[in-house]
């Protein structure tokens, strides 16, 4: 079970939460405008790296948040949490041969 | 005399306290603190069981978690019967029935046992060579012999009379063993005042302590620093110290799960729980799970009254039982001379065999030897006498090319052998840290970690005594934060070994059966045989061969079976590589895991306030998500069929009362709420009055069905929501979402009121009258109050939103009271009804009056791929919103395009026959198989109204075929059907308006 | 004659036990009265409102027995009072907020409130509830939504020394929740004193 750390809770387990799927793909301001590919991208297509991924998560049976995470998807190591219209820190870090432990965060 | 191998002194056991099990029946006799296991030896009883696939016999060969052939059935009383448990570690008790395993007719002749003849036959791969043809074979005659000798044990028949529970707990640093280095660290650890667990899988903790007599600890007696050690650990408030606790699975983020094992030793558990789950997350884990003895592989090494060396030294020095007279120690390390200097100390006649040379040895030769003890250096185990105890050991001298010289037979009935150490690296592998191995040590040890861990004493390769101490104590300190050391002096520890994987022969090794795996009956010979098949990968010998499955995991057999394999391919172990490790580390029941939800506790049963009262008046319920509703209300010699029957004609003729308190409310709240309502529905609701309802359609973004229900305006900031019953969770979920990640612009506010306001449904012609008695401040004429409003005022005083909507087709009212009163208003309403005939109803009844009138219900004539168009609700659609969510999905061209399964109703020729729901529907029965499916039937019920069976499906271009005849499957054959529109009853819905 | 009984006839799911220990275990469970609550959602909620202050941090909880304030989010309180405020309290806390968009909802007959007090109700809890109830992790004062075993609960830790918690879960779920904190409750006593020896 994992732990993950809600910006505005703190660390809590991975029951209260539920998994949103890949984050920061915001829906078009004018979908209309957009030819059917384009929606079908939208709506269909996802990544799925070995390695650093964001995800969006909700809080749901705690503060009800969603937020955002960035998890290595290897390790299941959260390398950030962060709150919907916030930008992650560790943009840089997105190395899809991560093999940061939290062992070494430790260290 | 009783207890004939029972020492008259040593041990840990209580000689005041005797108990008394029985073992196949037999009387047992042993002391408390005894094993199975022990108290068997302890009566000189060695053969145990039968082997799991050539039916051997097997003794015990082990003191601990690590026994693969003592398995035995434990009865302790009705449905408390478990199979193969461990006789070590199972702690004797009075009263507790133990019975061998895998025998017919008996554990002494057993029929099973011409396997063992027939072995050849069943090699490595054996199920898969045989059971291959021919093809009709299988049915009647592979499965059910597969069946038959499948499994060890026999399930229980009845249910578990056991309670289990369950604990979440939370501390800075676990520490998994309390041997001496888990000792050692959780003595660290508890001094910072860090909240500590300690969990140990033995009834005492102490670990080699507890049969190491002779060692010493600072200067003073091992057992004496044991004591101290446990009194303060025990002092401390910040200490949790579980004894009889296996930490079996290491999970994510040091999520750690432990089986207490709580009332099994105790004659009788009272109230409290079986065992206990603990799902602990730590801070820091210290792994000091210790490490497991490798057997020798020679021919015949199975045999009862063969144990490992330092088991031996467990049962003589720990329980004081001589597991026989003359005892051969057969070894290839340092280990045993300790168990064989204990054992010649007890009044044992001893021989020790050593496949090294004098030279290899270090100083534990010299110190056998002063004891008097007779050492063969540089001799190999060519095999075992004797067939349900040993009877004897064949040794032979080795030189370094492996020729074997004269054999020599040592009569004994008791066999120690040790083929050196494997550090317990299981729950380091599970929480997917990196082994690396080590080739001093000839193991595979905790390399790179994954997680805040780290491992101390034998799990890690140290196997001295005071480098245990002081490596546990600086773990446990460096776990809790602090860089504090301490060293102790010990006697020393007598390590090393020459790394053997099979014991060299002179014997024809295609006859020979040294055993690898004893609990899955794997011998040397079947691992050559899966390398030589083209099995080279260790994953895939271990499937092969079974070798290292099941309880076992590897814990006695890992090491030989990549050493073997590793030769057969001419690598080095690394290069062979190890297999996974997988939870669990021993057995656990599934009572465990389970945990206090069974029953009623194994989900939540959500019942409404008028439950009770749909109880006392003969209600049969349905599970509708985790909610209990009443289903039909039979009177009494009614079926379904006639109760249903019944209450469909009150409704449509009189009236009839409903609990609906199990939709799903949502008020939603804010400046922007009727802007938010328009872009998550596909209706208009900016002009929507205040006081108004209209049926609102939800669609996901891929522009499919979610959801549906009335949403009425309370104010203009305000609307109430209504969701379908299983729908609620998702829809407030769906919409929580857009407005936090989409628009979080917009100002409104969504709060669940499903249970808060319990739902009363009045449906009828004459509804209103019945209620017209009890309202207050509303006018219920229907020119004030007509179809789809909503009003607010009191019912019998209570405050109540009167909805005036129908899902029947009638006048209607869903009353809306605050849920603690919604049994007095329905029992006032019931009263008032009395005179007007009024006819409680169930979710049965609801169904079959709305499918006579057409209405959808959501997972019924939807599945998650049909668009409001499917079902003939485009008219919903506000064509003006320039979007709304799914919206442009419904433009999309698999959306658009013609064939597309469309809702329609059907009507069989034989108005009798009330077709299956989800039977599938054709055009032509008589086209060849496999046929082409147009859809299927969505709902089917009997119409008392319309005097006819009356079904809805979705059938591809459906609207187009209305009038046409169509086929429907039957479980006796095809049905004839006509297409027809999917509104049956009132066509022009004039009775809803009355 | 029902008009007359509104406020004092409300049925309880519960019914209105005495306090019970049932495992005779230290762990103290009791349904709680016929009580007052409100979903209170707002934005830049300011210092208080009617009294209440809605400043304190996520997951804490003010106020004493008879009025309470849990914050469960940034922008979500559960409130609780007695009923005899149920009627002018929404409207002191609307007035209080003024032009700021908010949200009052009365949800009395939705939540069911369960207290568990005694020495061990934490062991009790930690048989469902996944979090950390030590001191330090969930001191007096904390209040959270959270999990006990299947169901969703409020949980809130009363101010003050004792071990006092009030378990806030939907109407539906009271039996289920009831049930197993009773059963929490015989599997935590007994054994817990075995754990400390």
């Amino acid at each position: 079970m994992l732990l993950i750390a809600c910006p505005y809770c703190g660390n809590r387990p991975e029951t209260e939460f539920r998994c949103g799927g890949q984050a920061h793909i915001a829906r078009p301001t004018d979908p209309g405008a957009l030819s059917d590919e384009q929606w079908a991208q939208h709506l269909f297509v996802r990544s799925n790296p070995r390695g650093v991924h964001a995800e969006r998560w909700n809080h749901v049976h705690g503060c009800g948040r969603w937020f955002n995470a960035r998890r290595d998807t290897v390790s299941d190591r959260f390398i950030e949490t962060y709150k919907m219209g916030e930008t992650p820190k560790s943009q840089d870090s997105n190395s899809t041969l991560s093999t940061s432990t939290q062992a070494e965060a430790r260290a | 005399m009783a207890q004939p191998f029972r020492l008259s002194r040593g041990g840990r056991i209580d000689r005041t306290r005797p108990v008394r099990f029985t073992f196949n029946g037999r009387t047992v006799e042993g002391f408390h603190g005894d094993s199975v296991a022990s108290a068997l030896l302890a009566n000189g009883i060695h053969l145990v069981g039968r082997s799991f696939k050539y039916h051997r016999p097997r003794g015990i060969l082990s003191h601990g978690p690590d026994e693969p052939s003592a398995l035995l059935s434990v009865d302790r009383g009705p449905g408390r019967i478990d199979p193969n448990n461990r006789a070590s570690v199972v702690e004797a008790r009075d009263g507790l029935k133990t019975l061998s395993q895998n025998h017919w007719p008996s554990l002494e002749h057993d029929i099973g046992a011409v396997n063992d003849l027939l072995s050849p036959v069943f090699v490595a791969g054996f199920y898969y060579k045989t059971f291959m043809w021919p093809r009709k074979f299988w049915d009647k005659v592979y499965e059910p012999f597969i069946r038959a000798a499948a499994g060890l044990g026999k399930a229980p028949a009845v249910a578990d009379p056991d309670r289990y529970a369950n604990r979440h707990a939370h501390c800075d640093v676990l520490v998994v063993g309390a041997g001496p280095a888990g000792l050692s660290a959780a003595l660290a650890a508890a001094r910072t005042g860090k909240r500590v667990i300690l969990a140990d899988e033995g009834p005492e903790p102490g670990g080699a302590l507890l049969h190491d007599v002779t060692a010493e600890i600072d200067g003073r007696p091992a057992a004496e620093w044991l004591s101290a050690t446990l009194a303060e650990l025990d002092s401390r408030e910040n200490v949790i110290l579980l004894p009889r606790t296996t930490a079996f699975g290491y999970y994510n983020h040091n999520h750690v799960a432990l089986a207490e094992r709580v009332t099994d030793h105790l004659p009788s558990p009272g109230t409290a729980p079986r065992e206990r789950l603990w799902q602990v997350r730590a801070g820091e884990v210290v792994l000091a799970g210790g490490s497991h003895e490798r057997p020798l592989v020679f021919a015949d090494n199975d045999r009862p009254g063969i144990l490992l060396a330092e088991s031996v030294r467990v049962f003589v020095n720990r329980y004081g039982v001589a597991p026989g007279r003359r005892i051969v120690f057969a070894t290839s390390g340092a280990s045993a001379y300790a168990a064989a200097l204990d054992a010649k100390a007890a009044g044992l006649a001893v021989t020790l065999v050593d496949l090294r040379t004098e030279s290899e040895c270090g100083p534990e030769l010299a110190r056998l030897k002063a004891a008097g003890v007779e050492v063969l250096t540089g001799h190999t185990v060519i095999g075992a006498k004797g067939t349900k105890r040993v009877t004897g050991l064949i040794v032979a001298p080795v030189d370094r090319a492996g020729r074997c010289g004269a054999h020599r037979v040592l009569e004994c009935d008791c066999v120690g052998m040790s083929g050196g150490w494997t550090p317990a690296v299981h729950l380091f592998s599970q929480s997917r840290g990196k082994l690396a191995y080590d080739e001093r040590l000839d193991a595979f040890l905790p390399g790179t970690s994954a997680q805040a861990e780290r491992s101390a004493g034998a799990s890690k390769g140290t196997y001295d005594l005071a480098a245990c101490l002081q490596e546990g104590f600086a773990a446990g300190a460096a776990a809790a934060g602090s860089d504090e050391r301490k060293s102790f002096t010990a006697s020393p520890t007598l390590t090393g070994f020459k790394p053997v994987r099979a014991m060299p022969t002179d014997a024809d090794p295609t006859k020979v059966r040294a055993f690898v795996d004893f609990q899955n009956d794997v011998t040397a010979k079947d691992i050559k045989l899966a390398v030589r098949e083209g099995f080279h990968s260790i994953e895939h010998v271990k499937r092969y061969t079974t070798t290292g499955m099941a309880t076992d995991q590897g814990k006695t057999s890992n090491m030989n079976a990549l050493g073997i394999v590793a030769g057969q391919l001419d690598k080095t172990l690394p290069g062979v590589g190890t297999t996974t490790f997988r939870p669990p580390y021993t057995p656990v029941t599934f009572g465990t895991l389970v945990g206090p939800a069974r029953h009623a506790l194994f989900d939540p049963i959500r019942t409404t306030p008028i439950h009770e009262w749909a109880e006392e008046h003969g209600a049969l319920f349905e599970n509708v998500a985790l909610w209990r509703r009443a289903w039909y209300f039979p009177k009494s010699g009614e079926d379904l069929h006639a109760a249903v029957a019944r209450e469909c004609e009150a409704v449509r003729k009189g009236v009839g009362i409903f609990d609906a308190s199990t939709l799903g409310k949502i008020e939603v709240v804010g400046p922007d709420a009727a802007e938010f309502m328009n872009r998550i529905y596909v209706n208009p609701w900016l002009k929507l009055e205040v006081g108004r309802c209209r049926y609102g359609l939800m669609l996901k973004e891929d522009g499919y069905i979610l959801d549906d229900g009335v949403v009425a305006r309370i104010a203009p900031d305000c609307f109430h929501v209504t969701t379908t019953t299983g729908g609620a969770p998702r829809v407030l979920a769906h919409m929580e979402d857009y407005l936090q990640t989409e628009w979080p612009d917009l100002k409104v506010f969504l709060t669940s009121t499903t249970e808060q306001w319990a739902v009363i449904a009045l449906q009828g012609p004459k509804a209103r009258a019945v209620i017209a008695p009890l309202v207050d401040g509303i006018d219920l004429s229907p020119e004030a109050f007509p179809h789809m409003a909503m009003r607010q005022g009191t019912i019998c005083g209570v405050p109540t939103r009167l909805f005036r909507v129908s899902f029947t087709g009638e006048l209607g009212f869903e009353i809306n009271v605050p849920s603690d009163h919604a049994r007095a208003v329905w029992e006032a309403i019931w009263e008032a009804g009395q005179q007007h005939g009024i006819t409680p109803y169930g979710t049965e009844t609801m169904h079959v009056l709305r499918a006579e009138k057409g209405y959808i219900i959501i997972g019924q004539e939807t599945d998650g791929t049909v668009t409001p168009d499917d079902v003939g609700l485009a008219g919903m659609i506000a064509k003006a919103k320039k979007d709304f969510v799914g919206k442009r999905s419904l433009a999309r061209p698999d959306v658009v395009a013609t064939g597309r399964k469309q809702l329609v109703g059907l009507v069989t020729d034989d108005p009798k026959l009330v077709l299956d729901e989800g039977a599938q529907i054709v055009d032509d029965p008589a086209q060849p198989i496999p046929m082409r499916m147009l859809g299927h039937v969505t709902s089917s019920y009997w119409s008392p109204n319309c005097g006819r069976s009356i079904a809805m499906a979705l059938v591809a271009d459906g609207r187009a075929l209305q009038g046409g005849p169509l086929h429907v499957t039957t479980p006796e054959g095809f049905a004839r059907v006509t297409v027809v529109d999917p509104v049956f009853f009132d066509p022009k819905g004039e009775r809803i308006h009355a | 004659m029902l008009e007359a009984l509104y406020r004092t006839a409300r049925a309880l799911p519960l019914g209105r036990a005495p306090a019970s220990d049932p495992a005779r275990s230290g762990i103290v469970i009791q349904p709680a009265g016929a009580e007052a609550r409100f979903a209170l959602r707002v934005r830049d909620a300011g210092a208080s409102a009617a009294g209440l202050p809605l400043d304190g941090p996520i997951n804490s909880v003010r106020g004493n027995d008879r009025r309470w304030i849990a914050r469960l989010g940034p922008d979500e309180w559960l409130i609780g009072s007695d009923e005899s405020e149920a009627d002018h309290l929404p409207s002191a806390i609307a007035a209080d907020l003024g032009e700021r968009a908010h949200s009052i909802v009365d949800v009395s007959h939705r939540n069911v409130g369960i207290d568990v007090s005694g020495p061990l109700a934490a062991v009790a809890l930690n048989a469902g509830c996944p979090l950390d109830l030590g001191d330090a992790a969930f001191p007096p004062g904390s209040a959270t939504r959270t999990l006990l075993g299947k169901a969703e609960i409020v949980l809130i830790r009363h101010p003050g020394g004792a071990p006092r918690y009030r378990v806030e879960c939907w109407r539906s779920f009271a039996t289920y929740v009831h049930a197993l904190l009773a059963e929490a409750a015989i599997g935590a006593g007994s054994t817990e004193q075995a754990v400390r020896r």
